[in-house]
């Protein structure tokens, strides 16, 4: 499986763009200015971001640099002040919801049950009960919850909610899928377990994915390619493409290739994180 | 996907919610914990304090209960409660407090729940006993302020036999049966509600809360969910609110055919309880924490889902809590029309005793109305679980514990 997959995907910076199939999302100098008391804070200023069919492509930059409004664009639920975003539909004919989000604060519903939260999307697209309950149970099985699926939210620890949210996201078998941060809040050994689950779901179900993360470990062990932000304002300031093997196991992260890649984007990142470090000071 | 080295698996599920700031350890919901009394504690970890304070003897109660006899008596003799009988009091409360929280200590943990539920029902008893006394020895005027025992004899005699209007505090509902062979089930129960004073009350409430409810949801949620809205309505809003009920129940009685019937008594109280419940819906839809709109709108949810699914569930804990402050204003607002413009209801009852001067049954009428808000109170909690089960583990956040 993991060779037709290896197959399937290409770098999008190696191939030639005339071989290459239409892209999945095409971001052309996304600009997002806020309204504010004085002037106006511009968060995201001419970003542009391509994104092949089946690609995972991680966005890392310092804290404020407009990450989550970048997802937010992406995902419509925040308009651009200019710039423009297309996110094509798949040639298969199915109907499915253009994009779904997880969270990093998870948004999970604390009164529905984890089975009726992971049901949420397919609910909210008049799927009939039967057939969307069974559709969450199998998910619930798959991210490992199903002796919880009638459980409250607040039964569940942090890792097993954003699991939920995860799942969530996924039954509903969006063209894409957002993540903003969804690990940011778990401690580190969950974090590393969630990574290779991600991983696991990813490989399966070949989605596009936009990634977004504080960890440049995170970003490089999962990513075929990472975006390095500039401090706010918003901009691209590079991008590393990541062709390490899939699949990938935690324990090649300690290797030198794997140990390159983390430094050259350190590289990058460093001095916007110092310069948003200087800005606040 | 089911990673056997995962922390999170559902095998070492986490602990349930920490319940109880004292007693962190304790690893099962209390009313498990009540139900298998006699199943030994399993170890906890991170119990130490847990276990150490289990071991505190009970000789730790002398102490509290000897500064309390003491102090007592040594005020007693010294003519302290003529001199400051205020000063005392608060003595007396705050070494109650040291005994109570001793015990609460000293208690097992499987009985705590019952320990503090005894606590709840014996400092009322305790209160009541402090009276009792004071009327005996003559400190409170006996005929103004009659002791608890003259009360209880004047609700029982309202409760067996009916007064000279026919009416009986509960209507005498044993006389159900009897009842039923002359008239039938709805006549007999129409028997009852017509002679008893606290059924006429509850049905008030209970028919005036729930008409004010249904609107004060719609209005409350659109004023909530809509700025528009919200800015046209908020000052008009503000200004009915403050009006007293009682004060526009002229004005509501001209609205009726039959103005001294029940038409004006439940459209007061449902005008009240609108109010409380539509401010406390604005409050709760608005507090909606953002995400879950997000969540919302990145999922699909057309308004009326928005409303169904994310916006009411998720303000359902502060209309609740407004739900809680309408029935008890529904109360108030019945008792006071009572007063003036009822010849059945508690508070009818309450006031007629006065003007007859026999505080007794007076008293008998504002004890029964307290006793109505805490059931009222204790039936809304109840509704409050089943509608909301998310919230049903929550141990005891809701009430306030030391
Ligand atoms: N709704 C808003 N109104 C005004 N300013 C906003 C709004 N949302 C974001 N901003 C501003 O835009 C900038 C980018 O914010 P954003 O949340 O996208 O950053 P981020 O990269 O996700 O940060 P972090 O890594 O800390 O999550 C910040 O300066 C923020 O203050
Ligand atoms: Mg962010």
């Amino acid at each position: 499986m993991s060779e037709a997959h290896g197959a399937r995907r290409h770098d999008p910076h190696q191939g030639s763009p005339a071989a290459e199939p239409a892209p999945k999302i095409v971001a052309d100098r996304l600009h997002k200015r806020f309204p504010a008391a004085g002037e106006p804070v511009v968060a995201l200023e001419e970003l542009s971001l391509t994104v092949a069919e089946g690609e995972l492509v991680s966005v890392v930059g310092p804290s404020g640099c407009g990450k989550t409004t970048f997802l937010r664009l992406l995902a419509g639920l925040e308009e651009p002040t200019s710039g423009s975003l297309a996110i094509r539909a798949s040639d298969d004919g199915a109907q499915r919801p253009q994009n779904a989000v997880v969270f990093q604060e998870y948004g999970i519903f604390p009164w529905k049950t984890v089975l009726q939260n992971v049901a949420f999307g397919l609910q909210m697209r008049g799927v009939a009960r039967r057939e969307r309950e069974e559709q969450a149970q199998a998910w619930v099985e798959r991210v490992g919850l199903a002796r919880f699926a009638g459980a409250y939210p607040h039964e569940l620890s942090g890792g097993m909610k954003q699991r939920v949210s995860i799942a969530r996201a996924l039954a509903n078998d969006p063209e894409v899928l957002l993540m903003d941060e969804p690990l940011g809040a778990l401690d580190a050994q969950t974090r590393t377990v969630m990574q290779e689950e991600i991983l696991d779901l990813w490989e399966r179900d070949q989605k596009t994915v936009v990634y977004i993360t504080h960890s440049i470990d995170e970003a490089v062990f999962l990513s075929d390619r990472v975006v390095v932000m500039t401090a706010h304002p918003g901009r691209k300031k590079a991008e590393h493409a990541i062709d390490l093997p899939r699949p990938r196991r935690w324990e090649q992260t300690g290797g030198a290739d794997f140990a390159a890649l983390r430094l050259q984007i350190w590289s990058d990142l460093e001095d916007e994180v110092k310069r948003t470090m200087a800005g606040q000071a | 996907m089911t990673s056997t080295h995962d922390p999170d698996a559902p095998a070492s599920a986490p602990p349930p919610h920490v319940r109880g700031r004292e007693h962190p350890a304790d690893p099962a919901p209390a009313d498990s914990a009540a139900a298998a009394p006699a199943q030994p504690q399993p170890p906890a970890p991170g119990s130490a304090s847990q276990r150490l304070l289990r071991r505190v003897p009970h000789h730790r109660l002398a102490a509290p209960s000897a500064a309390l006899v003491g102090f007592m008596a040594v005020f007693t003799l010294v003519g302290g409660w003529q001199l400051a009988w205020w000063a005392g009091a608060l003595v007396t409360f705050a070494l109650l407090v040291w005994l109570a929280q001793t015990g609460q200590e000293v208690v097992p943990r499987r009985h705590l729940r019952a320990y503090e539920r005894g606590l709840a029902t014996l400092f009322p008893l305790l209160l009541l006993a402090g009276w009792e006394l004071l009327a005996g020895t003559g400190a409170l005027s006996a005929r103004w302020f009659p002791p608890p025992s003259d009360i209880a004899v004047a609700v029982w005699e309202l409760s067996v036999e009916p007064e000279t209007g026919g009416t009986s505090l509960l209507g005498r509902p044993w006389r159900l049966p009897e009842l039923i062979g002359e008239l039938g089930l709805a006549g007999a129960l129409g028997a009852i509600v017509e002679e008893s004073h606290v059924l006429a009350t509850l049905g008030r409430v209970f028919i005036g809360f729930v008409l004010g409810l249904a609107p004060g949801i719609v209005v409350g949620a659109l004023m909530g969910a809509n700025r528009t809205v919200r800015i046209m309505l908020d000052n008009v809003m503000s200004a009915f609110y403050v009006l007293p009920k009682i004060a526009i129940f002229p004005i509501v009685m001209l609205l009726f055919a039959n103005p001294f019937g029940e038409g004006p008594i439940i459209t007061v109280v449902a005008v009240s309880a609108f109010f409380f419940v539509a401010f406390n819906t604005m409050a709760g839809v608005q507090g909606v924490d953002r995400i879950f709109l997000d969540v919302g709108a990145n999922y699909g949810a057309n308004r009326l889902q928005m409303f169904r699914h994310v916006i009411i569930p998720g303000a359902l804990p502060v209309i609740f809590a407004g739900f809680r402050i309408a029935l008890g204003a529904a109360l108030i607002v019945v008792v006071a029309v009572e007063f003036v413009r009822a010849d059945q209801g508690v508070g009818h009852l309450t006031i007629y005793y006065w003007e007859v001067l026999s505080p007794p049954r007076m008293y008998a009428g504002l004890f029964t109305t307290m006793a109505l808000g805490v059931l009222l109170t204790f039936g809304l909690l109840a509704v409050e679980k089943r509608v909301m089960p998310w919230r049903r583990n929550r141990g005891d956040d809701d009430l306030p514990t030391g």
